[in-house]
């Protein structure tokens, strides 16, 4: 058992009680929430005659379901406008604090919660969505939940748990150039697999994480989901408190100085024992391409797609099915397969720094004929910081089309989707079979700057060859 | 339809096997089916892409298999999104009960938090049970909650549940928000020892 670290101080200090079950009830300290998964539990809540515990703790935004053309209201389509307007009378009713469209702080829900400061060390963070993890780059024990636990946390403020085992990811060596954070966590789960996780906080530690910047951190704690585990944190470090200074949310002053004393007491000790390590050489690792139908299924941008045989016995239905799927034929090359839509964005990698890095590779260059292309901020502070720099320009002089913020194509439940058989490259976070849009569309995971660079040569390329 | 209620000591029921490891809550209901502000309705949309794909020859789609409550997975079932509307699709499609070699997290806790057992046996025994029902659909199957076994005529599995789920399946208290709000006190308690509650104002 787990002792010393991050995840057993913070829990142990969000512990209320023990339950007749076996389980504990954890305090909640922020409860983010959006317009798809809140819904059935305010309707819940109010069949229970209960009422919001900790309105002040609560945070909404809409993502989901927003348009990223036109997001002029009514939506034209009737049912997103039902969501939205009922997240926003639910939130009217009870005194939650909405971030809406045009109101300079709207954006994924995971965005836009450490752009305000919310997300802070020491912290449990729940939301209705299961890439919560990604709050976890502050040191906080952050996870997605569902409907019925929303509920709970707007009546309670806590939540029914049971304790994870805590693993560390011990990673040393520098990325290398043109290789990103998002590299790094696919190749974790390449390496751990889609389910190595399930039990586990990911505790991400080392040199390299020691030098990656606050969003760099964020991408990889979003997808510690992705390979199992419901938690992936960071512990709080200089980068980390800088990272809050001045943020809406985050104290001042004298109270600022007292935040500090106490995130920095939250940190893992030297001697925390952990249930077990992982060590990952960042250094070799290439930019990261996936061919299948799970985020575990990625390769190198210069290897061929595996075969049979290459594949560990257990996981070769899923491969046959991936094969099938995504119509590629084992051990051919990954780069040089064409693809038909580009969509930069996400909860993943739809910061400043993600659009940053695309732009790079787009600059002066030309998305290739016949291809959809588009960048998706991740909120509308990113889009107005990216705007600042000439980022959009960039992107439109290419051939992107620069939409407002929202989830957009990672989810598509907004009218941006995939048709038919199309093949995207795509910088979100899941390549599930249906994922973006049609149910036999495929999504090839990777960078946003390898997306980019698929964008201008209409195939999956090494952006190594493509950086100046 | 009767949704669960109470303590679920035993489901019985006709098996549905579904193979197939890593299956994602994106592939139990598409995305598309989440846009309503309730759950009605989702148990028709179950496994809706998937259904298209094999074109009636989805295990969800078999004739002889309608009315199952008892479902046999793989690995790793539920994986992907938080979203409830997964269980509850399974649920209103019918299903009561999981059996199956592992569950994703967040997913096992919100079949939890709706009266879904979710028990899980070996690979082998997946493989096994799920060649069982395919070769008799209509065989009626005891999964007994309490002792953590599942039957078929004469013929028993011992299955596993951890102490904590099952105790609230067997108490039908593994509806959360009662037990959660009793503790007032220890709410009060625990709030007043975070320093961020009140911006570390002192
Ligand atoms: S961007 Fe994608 S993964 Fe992130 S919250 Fe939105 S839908 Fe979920």
């Amino acid at each position: 058992m787990s002792t010393g670290t991050l995840y057993d101080k913070v829990w142990e200090l969000h512990r209320v009680a023990e339950l007749p079950g076996g389980s504990t009830q954890l305090f909640i300290g922020l409860h983010l929430i959006h317009e798809v998964t809140s819904p059935q539990a305010f309707a819940a809540l109010a069949d229970l005659g209960l009422t919001v515990r900790h309105p002040e703790r609560t945070v909404a935004t809409v993502d989901h379901i927003v348009p990223t053309t036109s997001q002029q209201r009514p939506f034209a389509d009737p049912l997103a406008e039902e969501m939205l307007s009922t997240l926003e009378r639910n939130c009217a009713t009870h005194g939650i604090t909405l971030h809406g469209i045009g109101s300079g702080r709207q954006g994924i829900v995971h965005v836009i919660a450490p752009e305000l400061g919310l997300s802070q060390p020491g912290m449990t963070v729940a939301c209705g969505d299961s890439h919560t993890s990604t709050h976890g780059a502050f040191g906080a024990i952050a996870f997605g939940i569902g409907t019925s636990q929303v509920r709970d946390v707007l009546a309670s403020q806590s939540l029914a748990m049971t304790k994870l085992r805590v693993r560390r990811i011990w990673v040393e060596g520098a990325l290398q150039p043109g290789v990103y954070a998002k590299d790094l966590v696919l190749h974790i789960i390449r390496r751990l697999g889609v389910k190595g996780g399930v039990g586990h906080a990911y505790e991400f530690a080392g040199p390299t994480i020691d030098g990656l910047s606050m969003e760099e951190r964020m991408t990889l704690c979003n997808m510690a989901i992705e390979g199992g585990a419901r938690v992936g944190y960071v512990n709080p470090d200089a980068t980390t408190f800088a990272a809050l200074r001045g943020r809406p949310a985050a104290p001042s002053g004298e109270a600022w100085q007292r935040a500090l004393a106490w995130w920095s007491s939250i940190a893992s000790d030297a001697d925390a024992v952990y249930d077990d390590e992982v060590r990952i050489d960042a250094s070799a690792i290439a930019p990261t391409v996936t061919w299948g139908i799970t985020p575990g299924q990625g390769i190198g941008v210069d290897e061929h797609v595996p075969t049979l045989e290459q594949i560990d016995p257990q996981e070769r239905p899923l491969a046959e099915e991936a094969y099938r799927y995504m119509d590629l034929q084992p051990g051919t090359p990954i780069a040089g397969l064409p693809v038909d839509v580009c969509f930069i964005g996400s909860c993943t990698n739809g910061r400043l720094s993600d659009l940053q890095a695309a732009a790079a590779v787009a600059r002066g260059r030309q998305v290739a004929p016949g291809l959809r292309a588009f960048v998706v901020p991740g909120s509308e502070q990113v889009a107005a910081a990216a705007e600042a720099e000439g980022l959009d320009r960039i992107f439109r002089e290419a051939g992107f089309e620069w939409r407002a913020p929202g989830c957009s194509m990672c989810l598509a439940m907004n009218p941006d989707r995939l048709e038919g058989r199309e093949i995207s490259a795509s910088s979100s976070n899941r390549n599930f079979k249906g994922r973006q849009g049609s149910a036999s569309g495929r999504t090839l995971l990777m960078s946003p700057a390898m997306v980019a660079a698929a964008a201008v040569t209409g195939v999956v390329s090494d952006v190594r060859q493509l950086l100046p | 339809m009767d949704f669960p209620s109470g303590p679920i000591p035993l489901v019985t029921g006709t098996a549905l096997p579904l193979p197939g490891d890593d299956i994602d809550t994106d592939r139990i209901i598409p995305a598309r089916f989440l846009k309503g502000v309730s759950f009605a309705g989702l148990g028709e949309q179950a496994f809706a892409d998937d259904r298209r794909e094999l074109a009636g020859q989805h295990p969800f789609d078999r004739p002889d298999h309608a009315g199952a409550r008892l479902l046999l997975v793989n690995g790793n079932f539920g994986c992907g999104s938080s979203r409830e509307h997964a269980p509850q699709a399974l649920m209103r499609w019918g299903i009561r009960a999981l059996v199956g070699e592992s569950f994703a997290e967040i997913f096992f806790g919100n079949c939890l938090a709706l009266g879904l057992p979710c028990l899980q046996a070996p690979r082998a025994v997946m493989h096994e049970l799920q060649a069982l029902a395919t070769a008799a659909p209509t065989a009626a199957w005891e999964l007994d909650v309490m002792a953590r076994e599942l039957r078929q005529g004469d013929r028993r599995w011992p299955l596993t549940l951890a102490d904590g789920p099952h105790g609230m399946l067997l108490s039908g208290r593994w509806d959360a928000t009662g037990q959660l709000l009793a503790h007032d006190a220890e709410l009060r308690a625990t709030a007043a020892r975070l320093p961020y509650l009140s911006g570390f104002r002192g």
